[in-house]
């Protein structure tokens, strides 16, 4: 029985509205923080008109759920560090998936329980939405747990393999889809659904085992659209019309989002998900540095020297500059060069640190002007008439091997031409390999000089070092 | 509960529907708004904190009240954190008055 069914009907067409225009300002950066606080208003009126529409709660238990949930939410969501926020986004998203596999077992127990007292049949229509809840629920549930164990550092985050492990998962999930097809159309009984849950639960863990720390993002787009769908799911078992749609957008939005990704890298997500991808370090890759090859390393004055009398210099940040937070430092040892008369540039790789806009979300939180970042097609061709490209702690998106070298793993995924411009400058902690767990050939070059340290310790003796610098002119 | 006189066929016809302005609506969206999209996405399927609710209203037993309550809690957990988690990525974009004034740590 719902109170004021009208009311709750326009209320969800006006959220349905709200998302779709949210999503859609999303997509410019002058209306993205309006866009989200459209969609967030959305909630709230989907919200409203669901207490209004339900009227009775066993408030008892709504309120403090309400309560802890708003609590944790928004403290997790304000002190999680910048660069923590790929890990952040999959522990909500897990939490998502959580709730819709929650419903889904809720559900199941009240049908069933009417079926026991011979009052009713649960129907097809009823019986499949909510096995589909449930199991995709419960796999993006696990998964993202997952991911943000591995991304987190609780668990190593190279890929997790076994012999046959493939094989060992795709029985896995054909198990599950014969239980669930039993529990459907011959015995729904409690235990089945126990074990269908947990073999869901454990699923979704050996889904996400085999994947990479690099990969996660696409990983954790792909869980994000599952989410949205086992959201949808729930609309089917409960006639919800707003959980339809909004599960619907997200499902959808998930997918591409995920396929920009995989296609940023230039593999398909079926390789994303089945090639253990950074796990096997042979080949040409491990032959590649030899004993013969020195690298040149340089102190914090000669590349400040570099840099001071050179006249166009590209900065490519990567994920180390994300950990060694250097964000608001390299601003400072750009607004130094500007003042010298250097023209100073950001090359920003799509797939750069560990999402795509990464690196344009950090670097907008040090104030880099936006005309200054430039993505990767645009900025390639300025390589060749770059005096100085200065590597930031990226290491995979500048490897020449995935131009030069087919036998190497990231072969063909598009990168940033860093090794065309005059002279490169590398600043990196060590000379560990990247998170692919492949040698970058880049250091081997003879006119790259590599400046060892934490990034932000670097870029401030840089500072102090072109500071003592006689002026340009 | 259904509020447009529900039935199965109208579920599906709206999900379609939905499907197809989803895929239309990301298809433009540039490579620097994934992340913030992604998360923005990611705060909109915790409308399924509808869904806790409405089971919430009708549950019984213990079993059935735990049930609720952790799925009201982890629909919230997503709601909030979601939309708040994306403000503050969305924050970064903004270009500030005074471009000399040193950045917040």
């Amino acid at each position: 029985m719902i109170h004021y069914p009208q009311l709750v009907a326009l209320g969800y067409l006006v959220t349905a509205v709200l998302f779709v225009l949210g999503i859609r300002l999303l997509g410019s950066p002058a209306t993205a923080r309006r866009g989200n606080r459209l969609a967030a208003v959305g909630m709230l009126i989907a919200l409203v008109v669901t207490f209004v529409g339900l009227g009775a709660l066993p408030w008892v238990a709504v309120l403090p759920a309400l309560a802890v949930g708003a609590v944790v939410g928004a403290v997790a969501a304000r002190a999680v560090r910048m660069t923590a926020m790929p890990q952040m986004v999959a522990l909500f998203n897990g939490m998502g998936g959580g709730a819709a596999a929650l419903i889904g077992a809720a559900e199941f127990i009240r049908r069933t329980a009417h079926l026991a007292a011979g009052t009713s049949t649960i129907s097809l229509n009823d019986s499949i939405p909510i096995m589909l809840g449930c199991l995709i629920g419960s796999i993006s549930f696990s998964g993202s747990l997952i991911a943000f164990c591995k991304l987190q550092g609780i668990m190593r985050g190279s890929p997790i393999t076994f012999a046959h492990q493939r094989i060992v998962n795709g029985l896995l999930l054909a198990v599950i889809v014969a239980l669930g097809v039993v529990m459907i159309a011959v015995d729904a009984s409690p235990w089945f659904f126990v074990l269908f849950e947990a073999l869901a639960l454990t699923f979704g863990v050996a889904f996400v085992l085999p994947i990479g720390g690099a990969d996660m993002p696409v990983i954790i787009s792909l869980l994000n659209s599952f989410t949205g769908l086992a959201a949808a799911v729930s609309g089917f078992v409960l006639d919800n019309e707003v959980l339809i749609v909004a599960g619907a957008l997200v499902g959808a939005s998930g997918t591409i989002l995920t396929q920009l990704m995989s296609r940023a890298m230039n593999r398909s997500l079926a390789n994303v998900l089945f090639s253990a991808f950074g796990s096997q370090v042979s080949g040409a890759s491990a032959t590649a540095p030899t004993s013969d090859q020195a690298i040149h390393s340089v102190t914090a004055e000669d590349v400040a020297i570099l840099l001071g009398y050179a006249r166009q210099v590209i900065f490519v940040p990567g994920y180390g500059m994300a950990v060694a937070k250097a964000q608001h430092d390299v601003r400072e040892l750009a607004t130094q060069l500007e003042k010298r008369g250097v023209q100073v540039k950001y090359a920003i790789h799509p797939v750069a640190g560990r999402m795509p806009g990464h690196m344009n979300v950090l670097l907008a939180e040090a104030n880099v002007p936006y005309t200054q970042l430039y993505e990767m097609d645009d900025i390639n061709p300025d390589f060749a008439r770059t005096d100085v490209a200065v590597v930031i702690g990226a290491n995979d998106v500048t490897n020449p091997a995935a131009r030069n070298s087919p036998s190497s793993p990231i072969y063909g995924m598009p990168i940033l031409n860093v090794d065309q411009a005059a002279n490169v400058v590398v600043l990196k902690r060590s000379m560990n390999p990247g998170f692919a767990g492949i040698e970058n050939d880049l250091y081997y070059n003879p006119k790259t000089l590599m400046l060892f340290g934490d990034a932000r310790d670097s870029v401030i003796q840089l500072i102090a070092a072109l500071k003592e610098l006689v002026p340009a002119n | 509960m259904s509020v447009f006189g529900g039935t199965l066929l109208i579920g599906v016809f709206i999900f379609v529907l939905a499907i197809f302005i989803g895929f239309d609506l990301i298809s433009k969206v540039p490579a620097t708004l994934h992340t913030p999209l992604m998360s923005g996405t990611n705060a909109i399927h915790g409308i399924v904190l509808v869904g806790a609710l409405t089971i919430a209203a009708g549950v019984h037993g213990t079993l059935g009240t735990v049930i609720a309550f952790l799925a009201v809690l982890l629909g919230t957990i997503n709601v909030v954190g979601g939309f708040v988690v994306t403000d503050r990525m969305l924050q970064m974009f903004k270009r500030r008055p005074d471009p000399e004034r040193p950045a917040p740590k």
